[in-house]
Order: structure tokens, then C-alpha cells, then sequence
């Protein structure tokens, strides 16, 4: 027995290393053909089986599990850079000087009330040498059409898109909504007409497309369970078009399980950018290992979108207004900024309007109906609005007498809003206010949120766009659904906001002062009834490694003011520009 | 020999029909709708489009019928082989997604059970005649069972991964590489899944080792060992029947460990993230992904039950008393 063992443990052990190895390699299908990334991988890439480390950019922070589809329609699934380097769209969006960036288009006008004509870039091709066309842009809008397009809501007031010449489209509206167009332009992916014509709804929403093509800088290399790996299109349009060129030859991006594989990673210089929201990176920042951040002192981050706490208003007391000001007062924000988020956030203003939308905020309205922490405020708006401690609990009771204790839900596992709750909590305690912290998982609490069976929650769905427009509708949005699946979890109903923003919608993007004046009431009526609290500015989670590329956006001196990332929509919004503005640290 | 073999099928066979009756309710059971977080994520918000979606959704998974037909439907594909679609890689089917996962699970698991079984009963039945080994290696024994494998990975990730800087810390093989077969390719597989490898070997091992420590120091005390030692045997007969006797009940052991060891595995390829099964099932039930987790779970019942019926067979080869069992005889 002994004897034996000696011989068969080494055989063992050898043999099944060399069965998991193999059976590691067909279990691996690699995605688009590989032949054609080998072709247009140019002289560096001399063996494409393993990449370049100097002409490779390794990113996470996007996508949390194997990538499922290819397919730019399943804007919320689709494998990273699915829209921004595989597919385009026709404008991008300058964050910083507030104007859409030609891309696709070379640019648009409206050509009378309700027409709109768009100029497309002549020389563009699709990646199988077609041309892209304006026949191929009205194909894109049309497959809006099928009823379960994300976008089927635009054919409410978009009447027809047709094809003038190669170059141009001519869009006719019902309705003129100027905001929603403008974000339009920028967030739908164009696809070719002539590889999707005669593909069927469930083929257009659920399709794998594991051939994508494309007009982007990129393709799709190959692919697992925990990566994407894009390669760069050398014979990209903008190149010459735009003058532009993404340094990195290759993208992989990975898929961490948690934040700690992320910051191990980060740390080992395996990984060049990180979106993920790593707690204490202010440390990293300052101590001695090459990493980056857009701001050098607090908030580090850039702000990408805005917490609220929402309430639920069809149920008492989140149905009186008063309520939810002393709610809202007794919030103590800084307490989260500084010790849940280590002030890698900002608090928000009392509008929620992102730092990026300054200009619009009224700061007559703010002054006169802003809130700001202060329990004995609290303790008075509660007292005046006949919310009374009478068993002397500690915590008042509802204006009938029973008891008033609320339950404030945040998914399970989410760490830093688990904590907020916990501390919104604590401060809500101080004015008399019960609101217990509840955990659910996160799939519980959307059936939960949409049925509208919460008492409080925290959200934070609209991310920085063109328009304060997507924040108001977020709002505000009318009819209540019977299932509240995108916007106004809150089930607020206030007709006449609902129309402002409407009204909003059709001001042109160019008129500030018109949108300024609308802006302006719907912060007065946000501000007096409350229908979600701001809490924070939620960062735009970017931490880069200086170790392979350098010349990361950052604040001071000259380099690049674009955002740092490859979340989704945010390619458009400056991530990919940053690209074509990193340079190899070695060179 | 039939009768003994016929025995142990028919349970194989109950077990696991229950074990997948059971892995087919635990899901539909839990809270909350796949449906509904499926169309809530599409971000669709016109109330058409939400029931379009929703009903479509709801009939490609069968999910509108009723349970006992959902039951039955769930059988049938089963012995189709059809796992299904997932919901959370959708519309990726369950087979394939499961079929790249378990090769590494595979090489994870399988080596750090038997190597660690193998390593600690030799070192165990050392230590139990060796007084410098049984100060030595017992307590590191006892330290390391004691050990959540999580802590274990954790330490090593961060001493000889980010530290040191001499493994990887995440990944089945490196970011830079495209799966080929070629020697580099091979090496980096290897140094990729020695980290999760070691975290589970050396936790497995302490507990083998204590258990032989114990088994033969029993045994070489037992009247049998005495009487042999009393004729004069010689000390090396003695250990052999020692060996042969004690590792019986780790034979056993082993056959139990192999059950858990997946929960194990599934915690180091957490924290390595290395792309296995475990990943797999923590994703599942984070995004109630039914059917991807009922895959999950029926391949590790099978995966069980497989190697429970070879430890029966071995049993059959290592232990007279079944083979004597088998031929009729009386205990």
C-alpha cells in the first residue's frame, strides 16, 4: 500500500493537472473570429495569444460576471463597450463646456418646429468594410418601434425618420421635446441595416449578436468568464475624421466578484483603472503607490449622480409634506459624508442638482425654502405639524395616536449604503423620528420598490446627463403605474410639476434663460414638498495606476478634464476621449 | 455481490431524486421575482412595454404555469439534458455556462481532497511514532482545521500575492493571456491555482493528519498489535496492519468531506476569484438566477454522489468485512 502510493500520488497529481489545464483551453471559446484580430493586430502584436503588457489597458469596475451578450439594444447587459468602442452614436456629450460633440453626425438642426435634420460624416465605415449610411440611422430609430424596444417611448412623439440623401435624416415630430432629443442623439447605439434587417423582435432584444459590427475604434477579441478582451480597429474613421486615436492597442476588461480583488489587483499593477467604489482610497491617494485620482483632497471623485432618500408618499405620514422636512432636517449628511464614504463624496445641495448643473440652481428659492441638518428644527416642524410624543418613548406617534415607526430598506450586501441607512437612523432617532434599517436582498427590494411596498428607501438612478431634464422626470413622472419600474418610486403626484417639466422638455437646449425660469419653479415646488430628499453626491468611482499609462484626468495643471471610465452611457459622456488621452507611462 | 451493489443504487438512485426535487423548490421558494428584477433592470418604463416584457419573460421560462406542471416540465428537459437559460446571462443556456466553470473547479477540488487526504494520513501515522513530529505537526494540525478557509485565503492572498508579489490574486490564468495550449500557457494556469489550491490543501490537511495521528496510536495500543508484538513480529508488520486498520474510518472521511469540500471551494474562488462553480452559485442566488443555480447545485449532487459510489467500491477492494458482508456472512 505504502509502496504504491509513493508512485500513484505524483502520477495523480500530474495527471490531473494536465486534464484541468487542457480542459481549460476548450472552455474557453474565444469570441469574433481570431484570425481577423490577428490581421489587424499590425507588427506589435506578434504573438496574440499573449498581450502586449505596454500597449494593454486593464480595466474593472463595470461588470460584475461573465459577459452574456454583444448586442447594443440590451443597454443594461451588454458586454463592456458594447456601446462607445464597439458601436457609436451619433453625438457625444462634453460634460465640461455643456454641448454635444459631433460624432457620427458632423451635426443637426432643427430645421423648422418640429423637424429636425441631422448631417451625417461622409467615410465612415461599418467593420465589414460597408458604408454606414442615413438609411442605416433610420433603421436604428425604427426598431424603436417594436413595443419592447428601450426606447419604444420615443415613437410617442417622434411621427417619422426618413433618409433625405446618403447623408442626411430627416426627423418629424408630433412634439417637439428638445431636452429628450438631445439625449437621444448621444445614448442610441446605430446599428447596420444590413446585418439587422431581417431579424425578428426577440432576435433584436435577445440576440446574442456574437459578431457585432460596428463603426467603433474597437472589436471584440475574445472573451470568458471573468473578461472581455477588445482590440483596437486600425482602420477606425475617426482617426483621420476626428483626428483622434484611443492609445491602448487592447482592452480587457475584468470581471471582479468583489472591491478587494479589485484594490488587490489595483495594487499589484495587474489593473490600470478601477471603477469600483474602494472605501480609504484617500490613503492610497496620498500614500506611495501610484495612484490616481480625479481631485488630490476630498471628494477625489467627480460627481456622477445624486442619492436621494425616497419616501414613500402614498403612505402616512410620507404623504405630508411637513413630514418629510422634518425628515429631511433631521438627516445629519455630513455624518455620512465623513464617516461611512471617509469624504470620498459631497453632500448634496437641498435641489439634488449635480455640481455640474450649478448654473441652474436658484439660490433665492434655496435660501428661502432650503433645508439643512437641525434637529431642533426637526423637533419644531414635527411638533407643528401635530406629531407629538404621548407615551414618552422617545419617538413621536402618528397624528391619530398609534405609533409611528418606518422601516428604511437598502439592498443587502450594498456596505456604504447599509451604513448611511444605519446612520440616517441614528439622526432620524435624535428628532424623535423611528426609522429602523432593513436589509433585504437586492432582487426583494426592485419587486419591493416597483410594487411601492416600502416606507423609505435610498436611490439613486439618474446619472449626470445634458438636461436636468432626466432629473426632474425622475421626479416627477406621471401616471403613477400600477408597477413603478424606472422613475418616481416616490408615487408622488403633482400634476403641475409634471407639466413644468413637460414645458421643460420642449425648451431648445440652447436657451438657458427659458430653461433657468422653469428649472426654477419645479426647485420651488421640490424644495417645498420634498417628493425624495437629496443626501449625497455619489462619486464617479475612478482610481487610477500611473504604473503602464499615464496623463489620467485630474483636476490640476493640464491634464485631461474627461471622466475616467467604462461605465455604461459614460463612454459618450467623455470616457472614451480619456482614452485618447492616456499616453504608456514607458515612452 | 448483486444484491450489495443492487442496495446501494436504489438509495443513489432515492437520493437523488430527492436532492433535485429539493434543489428544484429552494429557488422557487426564496423571495422575490426574476421576472420582475429582469424587466426592472431593462429600465422600461411605459406600462405596455413592462407587461409585454413581462409576460414574454415569464412564458420562455415557464414560469406562468402552474407549479406541479413546472415540476414535471423541469423533469423532462432534465432527462433531455437541458438545464434551461439563465436568467442572469440571458439568454446564455445553463449547460454552457456551467460547462466553462467546471474544469476549474475541478482542478481545484478534486487535487486538495486527495492530496491533502493522502499527505495528512502519512503524516499523521508519522507523528504518531515520531514524539518530535507529534510536537511539531499536531498543533499546526489543530491550527489549521480549526482555520475558516476564508481567513486562510485571505492571509496567503495578501502575504504571497500583494505582498510578496509572488502569485496572482485573481484569475484562472492572466489577463494578458488568450487560452492556447503552450507550455507558458500551461505554467500560468498552474500559477494561477496554486494559491486557491493551497488555501484549501492546507486546511484539509491538518484534520487528516490528527485524525490518522489518533486512529494509530489506537490501533498499535489494540490486544491485536500486543499479541503480534508478543510473538515477536516484526514492528513494520505491525505498522501495516496499524495503517491498514486505521485508515478505514478515513476512507469514510473522505467520502464525507467530499460533500462539504464544494462549500469550501466556494469561498476560496470568491476570494482568488478564480472563475469555478462557486463564483457561479453566489452570483445565481444574488441575481435569483433558478436555473442556473438548480444546475449549479444538481452537478454538485451528482459530482457527490459519483464519488461516494467509488468510495463504496474501494471500500469493497480495502475493507474484508464488506467483501465477507457481501458473500452472506454475519457480522
Amino acid at each position: 500500500m505504502r509502496n504504491r502510493a509513493r508512485k500513484i500520488v505524483p502520477l495523480l497529481a500530474a495527471g490531473l493537472l494536465a486534464a484541468a489545464a487542457c480542459s481549460g483551453g476548450p472552455a474557453t471559446p474565444t469570441g469574433p473570429a481570431p484570425s481577423q484580430g490577428q490581421s489587424q493586430g499590425g507588427p506589435a502584436a506578434a504573438d496574440p495569444n499573449q498581450l502586449p503588457r505596454g500597449e494593454t489597458l486593464y480595466t474593472t469596475g463595470t461588470q460584475w460576471g461573465p459577459p452574456a451578450n454583444y448586442n447594443p439594444i440590451r443597454e443594461w447587459d451588454s458586454a463592456v463597450g458594447t456601446k462607445g468602442l464597439v458601436y457609436e452614436t451619433l453625438f457625444h456629450y462634453d460634460t465640461v463646456n455643456a454641448k454635444l460633440t459631433p460624432w457620427l453626425a458632423t451635426g443637426g438642426s432643427w430645421t423648422g418646429d418640429t423637424t429636425y435634420e441631422l448631417k451625417l460624416r461622409p467615410g465612415v465605415k461599418w467593420s465589414d468594410g460597408q458604408p454606414f449610411a442615413a438609411k442605416d440611422v433610420v433603421f436604428s430609430f425604427e426598431l424603436g418601434k417594436m413595443e419592447t424596444i428601450p426606447y419604444h417611448n420615443l415613437w410617442n412623439w417622434l411621427k417619422s425618420v426618413e433618409a433625405v440623401d446618403d447623408q442626411t435624416v430627416k426627423f418629424t415630430f408630433s412634439k417637439a421635446n428638445y431636452q429628450e432629443w438631445d439625449f437621444m442623439l448621444y445614448s442610441r447605439s446605430m446599428v447596420p441595416e444590413h446585418v439587422w434587417k431581417d431579424r425578428s423582435e426577440k432576435e433584436v432584444l435577445d440576440g446574442v449578436n456574437d459578431k457585432p459590427v460596428g463603426t467603433g475604434a474597437y472589436t471584440f477579441m475574445s472573451k470568458d468568464q471573468d473578461r472581455v478582451v477588445l482590440q483596437r480597429r486600425d482602420d477606425w474613421w475617426g482617426k483621420t475624421a476626428l483626428n483622434m486615436e484611443p492609445k491602448p492597442r487592447y482592452i480587457v476588461d475584468i470581471a471582479t466578484p468583489s472591491n478587494e480583488v479589485a484594490l488587490g489587483l489595483l495594487l499589484q499593477k495587474g489593473l490600470d483603472l478601477s471603477n469600483n467604489f474602494l472605501p480609504g482610497v484617500a490613503n492610497l491617494v496620498k500614500g506611495n503607490f501610484g495612484l490616481t485620482t480625479y481631485y488630490n483632497q476630498p471628494p477625489y471623485m467627480l460627481s456622477a449622480n445624486t442619492a436621494w432618500l425616497v419616501p414613500n408618499t402614498t403612505k402616512k405620514p410620507m404623504d405630508d409634506p411637513a413630514f418629510r422636512k422634518a425628515l429631511a432636517s433631521s438627516i445629519d449628511v455630513k455624518k455620512i459624508v465623513e464617516g461611512v464614504y471617509g469624504n470620498l463624496v459631497k453632500a448634496a445641495s437641498p435641489t439634488g442638482l449635480l455640481p455640474q448643473w450649478d448654473k441652474y440652481v436658484d439660490q433665492n428659492v434655496v435660501a428661502s425654502s432650503g433645508f439643512s441638518f437641525d434637529t431642533a428644527k426637526a423637533k419644531k416642524l414635527l411638533a407643528d405639524a401635530g406629531y407629538k410624543d404621548t407615551d414618552n418613548d422617545g419617538y413621536v406617534e402618528n397624528k391619530d395616536g398609534s405609533k409611528l415607526s418606518l422601516s428604511l430598506i437598502v439592498p443587502s450586501g450594498w456596505t456604504d449604503w447599509m451604513e448611511s441607512a444605519r446612520s440616517i437612523a441614528a439622526s432620524a432617532k435624535t428628532a424623535g423620528i423611528q426609522v429602523t434599517p432593513d436589509f433585504p436582498d437586492f432582487n426583494a427590494l426592485v419587486e419591493k420598490r416597483a410594487k411601492g411596498d416600502f416606507d423609505l428607501l435610498i436611490n439613486n438612478e439618474r446619472q449626470l446627463s445634458n438636461s436636468p431634464y432626466t432629473y426632474y422626470e425622475y421626479m416627477f413622472q406621471l401616471p403613477v403605474q400600477k408597477q413603478q419600474n424606472t422613475v418616481n418610486f416616490a408615487r408622488y403626484e403633482n400634476k403641475k410639476a409634471w407639466d413644468l417639466v413637460q414645458q421643460l422638455d420642449q425648451v431648445k437646449t440652447d436657451d438657458t434663460a427659458g430653461m433657468q425660469k422653469i428649472i426654477s419653479q419645479l426647485q420651488q415646488i421640490s424644495l417645498d414638498d420634498l417628493p425624495v430628499i437629496p443626501l449625497w453626491y455619489n462619486g464617479l468611482w475612478a482610481q487610477s495606476s500611473n504604473a503602464v499609462w499615464k496623463n489620467w484626468p485630474a483636476e490640476a495643471g493640464s491634464a485631461p478634464k474627461t471622466p475616467a471610465v467604462m461605465w455604461r452611457n459614460w463612454f459618450e459622456l467623455g470616457g472614451f476621449e480619456t482614452l485618447t488621452q492616456i499616453q504608456p507611462t514607458a515612452s | 455481490m448483486r444484491r450489495y451493489f443492487g442496495r446501494k443504487l436504489l438509495i443513489y438512485g432515492l437520493t437523488f431524486f430527492v436532492a433535485v426535487t429539493v434543489n428544484w423548490m429552494i429557488p422557487r421558494f426564496m423571495p422575490g421575482d426574476p421576472v420582475a428584477s429582469m424587466v426592472a433592470r431593462a429600465n422600461v418604463s411605459q406600462p405596455e412595454a413592462v407587461e409585454a416584457m413581462r409576460a414574454y419573460y415569464s412564458s420562455l421560462f415557464g414560469l406562468d404555469q402552474p407549479l406541479l406542471s413546472q415540476y414535471g416540465n423541469f423533469w423532462g428537459a432534465l432527462l433531455r439534458g437541458d438545464f434551461g437559460t439563465s436568467i442572469w446571462l440571458f439568454p446564455t443556456p445553463v449547460s454552457q455556462v456551467i460547462g466553462a466553470a467546471v474544469p476549474y473547479t475541478l482542478a481545484l477540488v478534486v487535487p486538495s481532497v486527495l492530496l491533502s487526504w493522502v499527505v495528512g494520513n502519512r503524516f499523521g501515522a508519522y507523528a504518531a511514532r515520531r514524539k518530535l513530529l507529534d510536537n511539531t505537526v499536531l498543533p499546526v494540525g489543530y491550527v489549521l482545521t480549526a482555520m475558516p478557509y476564508m481567513w486562510l485565503a485571505v492571509l496567503l492572498a495578501w502575504s504571497l500575492g500583494v505582498i510578496a508579489g509572488i502569485f496572482p490574486v485573481a484569475g484562472g490564468y492572466s489577463f494578458s493571456m488568450r487560452p492556447h495550449l503552450s507550455w507558458a500557457f500551461l505554467l500560468d494556469l498552474l500559477h494561477h491555482w496554486t494559491l486557491p489550491f493551497l488555501s484549501l490543501f492546507l486546511v484539509a490537511l491538518g484534520g487528516w493528519a490528527i485524525g490518522m495521528r489518533n486512529m494509530i496510536i489506537y490501533e498499535l495500543e489494540s490486544d491485536y498489535s500486543t499479541y503480534l508484538s508478543a510473538l515477536g513480529a516484526p514492528d513494520r508488520l505491525i505498522r501495516r496492519y496499524a495503517f491498514r486498520n486505521a485508515v478505514l474510518p478515513q476512507i469514510t472521511g473522505l467520502a464525507l468531506q467530499l460533500g462539504v469540500i464544494v462549500a469550501g471551494a466556494l469561498v476560496t474562488e470568491i476570494v482568488f476569484a478564480y472563475p469555478g462553480l462557486g463564483s457561479l452559485i453566489l452570483k445565481a442566488i444574488q441575481n435569483k438566477d433558478f436555473f442556473l443555480l438548480q444546475g449549479t447545485f444538481l452537478f454538485i449532487v451528482l459530482g457527490v454522489l459519483i464519488a461516494n459510489f467509488i468510495i463504496d467500491i474501494v471500500y469493497v477492494v480495502v475493507d474484508p468485512r464488506t467483501r465477507a458482508g457481501m458473500a452472506g456472512a454475519q457480522a
